[in-house]
């Protein structure tokens, strides 16, 4: 735009236009041009000053959840490690056991490993592998391979004596599936879903599901956590609001408290009030409330976690709400007072409608927030208080099943995602104020 | 002096100064382990004597045990090992040994002989070298604890089949939030003879007779992740049983005196101990202190500052009292006769094959 306008009013014609009537600086270049130049210089410069930023997020933020949701479909362990197996496997028909081809293959590949370099044999990460699939794959798979320099053909017995499995036709239809480069099987798993007999997707056993819960689960507690820092912040906010700029400051630091104190400090306070020898529980039957007996169980369940949570995410509801509504004007309800509002209708009408996208940020941040917490629940939600990401951190940390954390974790952030598009459909993202 | 000699003079002091650095180049080994009490015990034990006999050595503690095998993968995959010797359990030391991240162990090429001259692989306790790249330290065991004033002075709970009756022993009970130990203690109370737990539990009708066990006890459990849980429970008096660590619980009564009392009835016993990263900055050096900190004596001296048990046959007559508080520290290892009576050895194989299934299994019940 800036161009045209340019070129047809402000450049006043003369001898800056060449021969043919294109407007030229004093050094000759066509304008168009020069401006084209000037242009690109100063976007490189733009360019150039967020880049540090831009590889900083690419490199430390794209790159590994790109990696992260790679590991969630990757598969290489069963192709690397038995290549003439799975030659051997391609035409069994996966209901019988497999021939002594079959077997001989195995025994081929094994051997094979055993010539590896200790860091690269691929016989103990299969084995791990494939226990994901099927529990006890893993001593077949170890056991065997200890003693299969010993071994003598008819391979088929051998195997099957050295470990009972080999003799179960569900441990060749898991390597059959898995003997392929990518595998979905990570997601089956965190749906609570299993592959049968003959190979589709079917429900687990019924006391095997618990990510499908827990999904939910983590969902309701986030929405609670949400609305219980709307409830309890909105006031507030609105007080702090209305103060005189040295008492809101001194208030908002009471406020912020809770960011400069250690989390754990945190949540290990809330352990010694909300026990059920602890304070609450106490004062309450000191002053006859409750019975002995009767003490309330306040933590180390959902109570827990939500009272908890609250606290810890309260300031990033606040702070939005409380930014957004210092720049409520306060004539505005005046008016409405003046033009026969009562003053709960100017509060509904008036008021509310522009503190909503104070509202919108804080919600989506505590949302966001809480959805992926898991220290906290770990320590004070007991068994029912516990979100998706405990169990994720599980399988990072314990399990060592990258793949199956690597899926949950995809699906919580296209979980999150969606959520955040739907919000964008309803609400409209660039509502969104945080200040 | 002549300004030629000076130079010859400071030349050579410079080449002597060289010299004395190569022969005491300073390193440093990080050794990660648990944290807490038993890090002291190993500081006490093995790093300051070691750092004594080699003083260009510092040895830097790290407490990351608990997550030490997603550090392992990590570090492996990432090609920049910075542990030098981790601490871990026997069953994540076998999952890092299958995925070859660490060291295959020679055990009489690397351990010391007991002083007698038996080999080291004769000297260790049978079963402690199971695995192909552990080398155990300790027998540590998880034990029931119970508050004395939770329950009538004639009526006092000694058993773990008293765990698992709510009406003669009312009260909620602290249990770690995994199916280990639990299960196992679940088919003991219900009459399962120790040796027979495993053999159970690797069939389906075990599984489900452990779990319906554990249905029993459901509404009075609280569960406890991080090891200072339970102690800290039982000392609230938030619950009146709480399983946990023989050392926390040592620790939580002799030392901090907390009103509580072990049964010792069914411990569930476990192996704890080194094990060394593949392409770790400084094998040859870890190699030297490992020889040292494994020998008789030290894993002797290591029980004076917490009551787990040296993990060789002959440390256990060097045991002696505890270094702060004076009493004898004989009878409060698990190994103890008076508390060996009624073990079960936890059986790292099985948990490292069903513990997956079990693990899903028990998450699932516990949200029901």
């Amino acid at each position: 735009m800036a161009l045209a306008d340019a070129t047809q009013d402000n450049v006043p014609v003369g001898d800056t236009t060449d021969s043919r009537g294109r407007l030229v600086t004093s050094d000759g270049t066509p304008l168009r041009r020069a401006l084209e130049r000037s242009m690109r210089r100063r976007k490189l410069t733009a360019f150039a000053l967020v880049a540090p930023l831009l590889a900083f997020i690419v490199i430390f933020f794209a790159y590994p959840i790109a990696q992260m949701m790679w590991r969630s479909v990757d598969n290489p362990q069963v192709v690397n490690a038995l290549p003439q197996t799975l030659e051997a496997l391609q035409d069994w028909d996966g209901r019988d056991l497999p021939g002594e081809a079959v077997y001989a293959a195995l025994h081929a590949d094994m051997l094979a490993d055993l010539d590896r370099p200790r860091r690269e044999q691929r016989i103990g990460p299969l084995g791990i592998r494939l226990n994901y699939e099927l529990s006890a794959a893993r001593s077949a798979i170890s056991r065997t391979s200890r003693n299969v320099a010993d071994f003598q053909a008819p391979y088929k017995d051998a195997f099957m004596d050295a470990h009972r499995l080999w003799g179960q036709p569900e441990l060749w239809r898991v390597i059959k599936r898995e003997g392929r480069p990518l595998t979905l099987s990570y997601y089956v798993a965190a749906l609570d879903r299993e592959y049968d007999e003959s190979g589709s997707i079917v429900r687990r056993d019924e006391n095997r599901q618990i990510y499908v819960n827990l999904f939910g689960r983590t969902l309701v507690l986030s929405v609670a956590i949400t609305a219980m820092t709307f409830l309890l912040g909105f006031p507030i906010a609105y007080y702090l609001s209305i103060l005189p700029m040295r008492y809101a400051n001194l208030l908002m630091i009471a406020v912020l408290l809770p960011f400069w104190t250690s989390l754990l400090v945190r949540t290990s306070a809330w352990i010694v009030l909300l026990q059920q020898q602890g304070v609450i529980n106490s004062l309450l039957v000191n002053i006859g409330v409750i019975s002995d007996d009767g003490r309330l169980s306040l933590i180390y369940n959902q109570t827990g976690t939500i009272i908890a949570m609250t606290h810890i995410l309260l300031p990033f509801m606040v702070l939005p709400l409380y930014s957004v509504m210092r720049t409520i004007p306060p004539t505005y309800m005046r008016a409405a007072k003046s033009l026969g509002a009562t003053p709960s209708t100017a509060f509904r009408r008036v008021y509310f409608p522009q503190t909503l996208p104070g509202i919108g940020a804080g919600g989506v941040l505590v949302f966001i927030i809480s959805i992926g917490y898991y220290i906290t629940p770990a320590l004070v939600g007991g068994q029912s208080g516990r979100m998706i990401s405990n169990e994720i951190a599980r399988h990072i940390q314990q399990s060592l099943n990258w793949g199956l954390a690597a899926a949950l974790g995809t699906m919580l952030l296209v979980g999150v995602l969606v959520l955040y598009w739907l919000y964008n459909r309803l609400v409209g993202a660039d509502s969104l104020k945080l200040g | 002096m002549s300004s030629k000699l000076k130079l010859a003079a400071l030349s050579s002091a410079v080449s002597v100064m060289a010299l004395g650095a190569a022969a005491q180049d300073p390193v440093s080994l990080t050794i990660v382990s648990w944290g807490g009490a038993y890090t002291a015990s190993q500081v006490r034990a093995y790093h300051e004597p070691f750092m004594e006999m080699n003083p260009h050595v510092t040895i830097i503690n790290d407490d990351g045990s608990a997550n030490a095998l997603a550090g392992l993968r990590a570090q492996a995959q990432a090609g920049n090992v910075t542990w030098d010797l981790v601490d871990m359990l026997p069953s994540d030391a076998q999952l890092a040994c299958d995925e070859g991240i660490i060291l295959e162990i020679d055990v009489d090429a690397m351990l010391a002989p007991a002083p007698d001259g038996t080999p080291a692989s004769e000297d260790f306790l049978p079963g402690s070298l199971d695995g192909d790249c552990f080398i155990p330290q300790i027998v540590y065991s998880t034990v029931l604890t119970f508050r004395p004033d939770a329950f009538p002075e004639d009526n006092q709970p000694s058993s773990i089949a008293d765990l698992f009756d709510v009406e003669n022993f009312p009260g909620r009970r602290a249990l770690q939030d995994r199916p280990g130990t639990n299960l196992e203690w679940a088919l003991y109370a219900d009459g399962v003879d120790p040796d027979d737990i495993y053999d159970v539990l690797s069939t389906p009708e075990g599984v489900d007779r452990a779990f319906a066990k554990l249905d029993t006890i459901k509404d009075h459990i609280i569960f406890w992740t991080e090891g200072a849980q339970a102690p800290q429970l039982l000392a609230d008096g938030e619950v009146a049983f709480a399983t946990g660590y023989n050392g926390r619980m040592f620790d939580a009564i002799e030392v901090e005196g907390m009103n509580a009392d072990i049964i010792w009835d069914g411990q569930v016993v476990e192996w704890d101990g080194w094990v060394v990263p593949a392409d770790g900055p400084n094998v040859d050096l870890v190699m030297e202190y490992l020889y040292f900190a494994t020998d008789t004596q030290r894993l002797a001296d290591q029980a004076k500052f917490i009551s787990y048990g040296p993990a060789r046959a002959s440390s256990a007559a060097l045991v002696g009292e505890h270094a702060d508080l004076g009493i004898d520290m004989g009878p409060h290892m698990p190994t103890a006769p008076e508390n060996y009576f009624a073990p079960i050895v936890l059986d790292n194989d099985f948990w490292v094959d069903f513990g997956d299934e079990l693990r899903e299994r028990f998450a699932n019940w516990m949200l029901q």
